[in-house]
């Protein structure tokens, strides 16, 4: 349901995305990996139309979000962002409290039911596997928990929207290995209600949380196919040589 | 480890170098002291000269004010003393005196009583004519220099007018300081002149630099903010002076007709020179402060659906919060010690406040325009050094304040 048509994007005059072809079937985990600089991130926030914030940005083909263009002219930005939620490499709560920091989006939204919004709040919270640590503490400052949690609250922020595509940028790479492993559970377990797609650096992270995997480099994308055939037979000489580790 | 090398830790550096090093490092430290005992002197040395106010007497030095002995009166306080030279306090039943009306006398008006040979060659007899006058009338308050009172003092009596108290300078509603018998030292006028017109120019500025800077650092494009912001920064640099003979000239005149007043040196043109004069701080600094907001958090807003609105009132401005209120502070404190064009718009009738669009005196502007006629030393240079106390109290509290603000919000948040 998600699909890049012909997809190439621009810097100024840095040529990032080439001629990008791919389709993303409902509620799957798709990985894309690739060496650092190889345009993967770009691509990922083509779908929300965060390079939208970067001037000097061009693209040109088509981003397919259930056969709509999201960047025809009559796509509202701010309702695609509800449907198409965002966590971010760094955790970045707002210097608020845990609990205002995931009823931002319901307020936002113009959501003023109290109760309505305390149990999307508990739900979101729970949905992210934090529910537990924090239920004592929800008036407390976000920046107080730790960095794992801090990235379990940016995703429980972006559930509460409920979304139905949810963009992940290298959601784990500033976190320690537990903190990593619980955010990896998490995505398995919102597979059955959520799209995902998640960039990473780390070749075991995709191997071990997703159902397809797309190889990028130098702005193209080499290889896209299940993410079971791409670790053990590859079709290009290029995706072999990355996942073994002989560079990148 | 290799144990054919024996690891050495000694300093090789050149034993000049180590010197210059540490000359410079005394050097900072120095400047450092420095600055804080400047900052220390000019601080006691305001105050010192300030508080010698209520040292002084309320009347002249020199003179002093004497009645008939009849009469039971023993204390005048400075206000009571002006209106009785004013004739506006007319009997004695007034001021707590029986009800006889009170004849002012001033020193001057004994060549009205006697001719000038009278008082003999060195003015000898002069004293005993002055204790004549006082004695020949029982309701006379007469204004006599010390030097010339009589020896015998039991034909008059000498009223007690004590020293400036507190009171009369921070609740005295007048402020003339050169009145005599008893100059007038109300500073109220002046403490609530200043604070309306800074209170007034903030209200003016506040909303007109929040929306500059939210425009600069929101919407605008890069090029217009490189237009914009060293326009704006050099509106900050424009001499003071120069901006009163722009209100001079410019808004004083367009206040008149606007609001058809008979004068347009008011309260209200200092208030926008003021406005003016505080854009540019309140801009670039409000500006900064929203510019350093995060991205990651712009992203995170709007990646939930935020609109741009929503980012800038949700997540800009509370983050920036801290800057804006230093921004504010840094206005008030602009608008309160402005001095030459607020001096040169205003008006400058030592009043108390009633409308904007009335003349209007700041402390600044008090003590840049009184300090080369007052003496050193007197009662009136005491007291323009205790309304450069107050100015400083004022800023002091306003900054102090704006600390404790940002503070409590950065814990808030």
């Amino acid at each position: 349901m998600i699909e890049a048509k012909n997809v190439n994007f621009y810097y100024g005059d840095f040529h990032a995305l080439k001629n990008i072809n791919m389709k993303m079937e409902r509620n799957t985990v798709t990985a894309f990996i690739g060496p650092s600089g190889c345009g993967k991130s770009t691509f990922l926030r083509l779908f929300n139309r965060m390079n939208d914030l970067i001037e000097g940005t061009r693209l040109t083909g088509e981003c397919l979000i259930d056969g709509q263009n999201i960047y025809d002219k009559s796509v509202s930005v701010v309702e695609l962002r509800k449907q198409v939620g965002m966590v971010f490499q760094k955790p970045n709560p707002f210097p608020k409290s845990i609990f205002e920091n995931v009823a931002y989006g319901l307020r936002v939204n113009g959501m003023k039911n109290k109760k309505e919004i305390e149990e999307i709040v508990e739900r979101s919270l729970r949905q992210a596997a934090l529910w537990d640590e924090v239920k004592d503490k929800l008036k407390k400052s976000a920046f107080d928990l730790s960095g794992g949690q801090q990235q379990r609250l940016c995703i429980a922020r972006a559930l509460a929207v409920s979304p139905t595509v949810l963009l992940m940028d290298e959601p784990a790479s500033a976190l320690d290995p537990i903190s990593t492993s619980k955010i990896e559970d998490l995505i398995y377990a919102l597979k059955k209600e959520y799209t995902i797609v998640i960039v990473t650096h780390n070749m075991q992270q995709a191997s071990r949380v997703s159902d397809n995997t797309g190889f990028f480099m130098l702005g193209e994308l080499v290889e896209f196919s299940e993410t079971k055939k791409m670790f053990l037979n590859p079709d290009k000489e290029q995706t072999q040589n990355y996942i073994t580790g002989r560079f990148g | 480890m290799n144990t054919d090398k024996q690891l050495k830790f000694r300093n090789t550096a050149r034993r000049g170098a180590k010197w210059l090093e540490r000359g410079v490092e005394g050097l900072f430290t120095a400047s450092g002291w420095v600055s804080i005992v400047i900052v220390l002197l000019i601080t006691i040395f305001l105050f010192k000269e300030g508080f010698g106010l209520f040292q002084s007497p309320t009347v002249e030095k020199g003179y002093v004010l004497c009645v008939h002995p009849s009469n039971p009166v023993e204390r005048l306080n400075a206000s009571q003393i002006k209106h009785i030279f004013d004739y506006e306090t007319t009997s004695w039943s007034e001021v707590g005196g029986a009800d006889l009306e009170i004849r002012p006398f001033r020193f001057e008006e004994i060549f009205d009583y006697y001719a000038e040979e009278e008082f003999g060659p060195d003015y000898e007899f002069l004293p005993d004519k002055l204790a004549e006058v006082v004695a020949g009338d029982e309701g006379i308050l007469a204004f006599l220099p010390e030097q010339y009172l009589p020896a015998d003092r039991s034909g008059i009596k000498i009223v007690e007018a004590g020293n400036i108290t507190v009171t009369d300078f921070f609740g005295g509603r007048e402020w003339l300081p050169t009145s005599t018998p008893a100059p007038q030292f109300g500073a109220l006028p002046l403490i609530l002149g200043t604070l309306w017109v800074s209170f007034f120019a903030i209200l003016i500025a506040l909303p007109l630099g929040m929306g500059v800077a939210i425009y600069m650092s929101e919407l605008a494009g890069e090029r217009m903010r490189k237009v914009l912001k060293p326009a704006i920064e050099l509106l900050a640099g424009i001499p003071s002076v120069v901006y009163g003979f722009f209100g001079l000239v410019v808004i004083v005149p367009l206040v008149q007709r606007a609001f058809d007043l008979p004068v347009g040196e008011t309260a209200f043109a200092g208030c926008l020179i003021l406005a003016i004069m505080a854009l540019p701080t309140i801009i670039t600094v409000a500006e900064d402060a929203m510019r350093n907001t995060p991205l990651a958090m712009r992203e995170a807003s709007l990646s939930l659906g935020a609109t741009q609105w929503q980012t800038i009132y949700r997540v800009v401005i509370p983050y920036a919060s801290s800057g804006i209120s230093a921004a504010i502070v840094l206005g008030i404190g602009r608008a309160v010690g402005e001095t030459m064009a607020v001096l040169m718009v205003t008006g400058n009738a030592a009043v108390m406040p009633t409308s904007l669009f009335e003349p209007i005196r700041t402390i600044p502007a008090t003590i840049a325009a009184e300090l080369g006629e007052a003496p050193a030393g007197g009662a009136h240079y005491q007291s323009l050094f205790l309304l450069g106390c107050i100015l400083f109290l004022i800023t002091l509290v306003i900054s102090v304040s704006a600390e404790l603000i940002s503070k409590k919000q950065r814990q808030a948040v």
